[in-house]
């Protein structure tokens, strides 16, 4: 061994050069920390801004004021007065259909309080704030509003509220829910997990299983990789091609005696979004295969089990807590998609419940994207409202999958 | 030699009485091969969905271009798209694609490679556990919830920033907002790649005198670099398939401009757009989105195939 001392500096040049370079290093490392930095400020920065949305100051105006329909303040009416008044100022055909929705006289107190807000006094709202507006300018708010509607009532609004929850949608943002929107996600999503679990499950087996390293077996592996990765856009042109229109007879439910809809229909969407979860539950699941260990077939075999048995009766149990985990995050993944849902055919406007597969549907990121795009600002309050619900719900979803991670897998 | 032991077994077992011949032939099991069957149906049923969507866009795609009106020169050499009235020059969608994704790499490449090797070279373990969730949830949300920030968030702050002439729908908003959506996934899969780097490297470096930065930039880095590549071309087709972001903050309409600050529609939102209204079948526009649809469909597919090789052969070499 003969040391170069070229390549060896020594003495105070090195030293110098070596505090730059250390300098060099810790600049370096300050500019990585402050990408992570502004990675999660931007998180912060999305959770504000819909945060900052959902709640404000707003005001409106009644456009028929109350007294013209009632001598009593509007608060202190109750059930029977407002039935009563309802009767008597609705035109009959509007009050008959309110009525086969649901019997007039059956409805709650504050169900009929927003029925006549919403049409007989008609709620006109001038303008609304954000949440940090209302916080920081709250006094020079009331002075404009004073100012430009002097008519005009002005109160601290939270958009997000159980009535926002359990309402239809309306054409009208303050008396807009998200009801409809969240039981077309639920059929939606449940249809499409239906359809992806058994087959997704299936598939994954037949792969880490049975499989041989043959050519037709590579090509399905890299098949589904690649599918995994389709934007979501195709699949929905692919929903709109087939099971809007060639499968017409079978989504719309003529096949089963529904007359009333086009292909557009839940079945359409859940299948289509069954489609695009498929490649991730098979991905996920064949990783959950894998970590059943080895031993556990070798030990099957021994004692005379069959391929089948082993698999069933040794393989899944071992596996299905790893396989309902994927399950459970594809889901989420079908609860935010929009892309595929808007090609497919989502209607925006549904004021009555999906009753079954063949219905028309709305879902909630169908209408954060169609409040989003409205130009008026009360239903940007009411997109960061179902933004809210939606984002809650994939948490929900999420903390359970690791809960059940954490619970049921078992390690070897 | 093994067959004539067996032979001599068979005809032992045979001269004995009190022994059944033994049947040592596997068994043909009918239920055991229709479930087998069945599962390799499972495993088709992905060729079939791809073949599926290759016949489907390519057989409406075929009659967009079998359409006397659309003609090479028309698609490629003019810059308005409007199939409704005869106009089929497809580079305003392009170029609005290109515009947004390349907005979206310059914002996700450095951000993510950084965060990549903060997270694999510097962060301890208990750091990067409680650090990678938050990139997890910034994974997990949904993409027309930026959408939404896009618009109401960085829009204003962009026109904060560079004045009156940013428009309300503008592809740099929509670009940077995707930026930060791809992040999470090339910082996961450069990070991957990093880790994957064999420590012998790195104490290699070490004892030579590196830095941490040196090891980090000119030994780990460039050991990493084709998962990092894959990384980029995953990002890339992410970025081209993206459609809420685009559809929600970069305006609809073709617009054929490189002001990143104008309205200008992508390839994605115009199918998002046009397929939302009130769409007849066997119509020219109707028709047109499966071209579009089929022209995403390879170009992400081809990327996504470049990205898996790259990995495969990554994979090779250390392990």
């Amino acid at each position: 061994m003969n040391p170069n001392h070229d390549h060896f500096p020594e003495g105070d040049s090195f030293r110098q050069s070596l505090s730059g370079r250390y300098r060099t290093a810790s600049i370096w490392r300050t500019l990585f920390l402050s990408a992570l930095v502004i990675a999660i400020i931007s998180l912060a920065a999305l959770l504000y801004n819909v945060i900052d949305g959902a709640f404000g100051y707003v005001a409106y105006e009644y456009k028929n004021d109350p007294a013209e329909f009632t001598p009593k303040p509007l608060d202190d009416l109750n059930q029977p007065e407002l039935l009563a008044i309802l009767k008597a100022n609705l035109s009959s055909g509007a009050y008959n259909k309110l009525n086969n929705e649901k019997p007039m006289e059956k409805r709650s107190k504050a169900d009929l309080y927003t029925l006549t807000l919403e049409r007989l006094i008609q709620i006109d709202t001038k303008q609304n704030w954000s949440l940090t507006e209302s916080l920081l300018r709250g006094a020079e708010i009331r002075a404009e509003v004073a100012e430009k509607y002097p008519k005009a009532k002005l109160e601290f609004r939270s958009w997000i509220t159980p009535v926002f929850l359990t309402t239809p949608m309306s054409s009208k943002a303050e008396f807009a829910g998200v009801r409809t929107a969240i039981l077309g996600s639920l059929w939606m999503v449940g249809i499409a997990i239906l359809f992806a679990l058994p087959i997704g499950t299936g598939a994954a087996i037949y792969l880490q299983e049975y499989a041989d390293k043959n050519f037709i077996n590579r090509v399905i592996q890299t098949n589904i990789n690649n599918l995994a990765g389709v934007p979501s856009i195709v699949y929905g042109m692919l929903g709109l091609a087939i099971f809007v229109r060639v499968l017409e007879p079978l989504t719309s439910g003529s096949l089963f005696g529904v007359t009333d809809s086009n292909g557009r229909t839940i079945f359409s969407a859940g299948l289509t979004m069954g489609v695009l979860v498929l490649p991730l539950i098979i991905i996920n699941a064949q990783e959950a295969i894998k970590a059943v260990p080895d031993s556990l077939r070798q030990a099957a075999y021994g004692v005379g089990a069959t391929k089948w048995q082993t698999v069933w009766y040794h393989v899944l149990p071992n596996a299905i807590a790893g396989i309902l985990t994927g399950s459970i995050l594809a889901l989420s993944r079908a609860l935010g998609e929009t892309a595929p849902l808007i090609v497919v055919g989502a209607s925006t406007f549904i004021s009555l419940d999906p009753d079954g597969p063949f219905s028309k549907f709305t879902a909630l990121p169908i209408q954060i994207y169609q409040w989003t795009t409205r130009a008026q600002s009360e239903f940007h309050a009411i997109a960061a409202s179902a933004i809210i619900v939606l984002l809650v719900l994939l948490l929900t979803l999420n903390a359970a999958a690791i809960l059940l991670r954490n619970r049921y897998q078992r390690k070897y | 030699m093994e067959s004539s032991t067996k032979l001599k077994l068979e005809n032992t077992i045979m001269e004995n009485q009190n022994f059944r011949p033994l049947d040592l032939k596997k068994k043909v099991r009918l239920g055991e091969s229709l479930i087998q069957n069945l599962l390799f149906i499972a495993g088709f049923l992905s060729i079939f969905i791809t073949v599926a969507i290759v016949y489907e866009l390519g057989k409406e795609a075929w009659l967009f271009f079998g359409d006397p009106e659309v003609t090479f020169t028309n698609f490629f050499g003019t810059t308005e798209w409007s199939p409704g009235i005869g106009r089929f020059g497809i580079w305003p969608l392009v170029t609005s694609t290109l515009i947004t994704s390349f907005i979206a790499i310059c914002v996700s490449l450095p951000l993510g490679l950084a965060v990549a090797l903060f997270l694999s070279e510097y962060a301890s373990l208990k750091a990067r556990s409680a650090l990678k969730p938050i990139l997890e949830i910034l994974a997990g949300i949904p993409t027309v919830v930026y959408g939404y920030f896009a618009l109401l968030f960085m829009t204003p702050l962009l026109q904060k920033i560079f004045g009156e002439g940013v428009e309300v729908y503008n592809m740099a908003s929509a670009g940077i907002v995707m930026g930060i959506m791809i992040l999470p996934l090339i910082s996961s899969m450069s990070e991957d790649a990093l880790s994957a780097v064999p420590r012998v490297l790195r104490e290699g470096a070490y004892a030579m005198g590196a830095t941490k930065f040196e090891t980090s930039i000119q030994v780990v880095l460039p050991a990493a670099l084709s998962g990092i590549g894959a990384a980029l071309i995953i990002g890339i087709s992410r970025a081209v398939g993206e459609t809420m972001i685009v559809a929600v903050a970069a305006g609809s309409g073709p617009n054929f401009t490189f002001n990143p600050f104008q309205a200008a529609e992508t390839m994605t939102g115009h199918i998002a757009r046009i397929s939302g209204g009130d769409l007849s079948y066997n119509s020219i526009d109707y028709n047109s989105l499966f071209a579009i649809a089929l022209m995403l469909f390879l170009v992400t597919l081809i990327l996504n195939l470049i990205s898996q090789a790259v990995i495969n052969r990554f994979r090779q070499r250390y392990e």
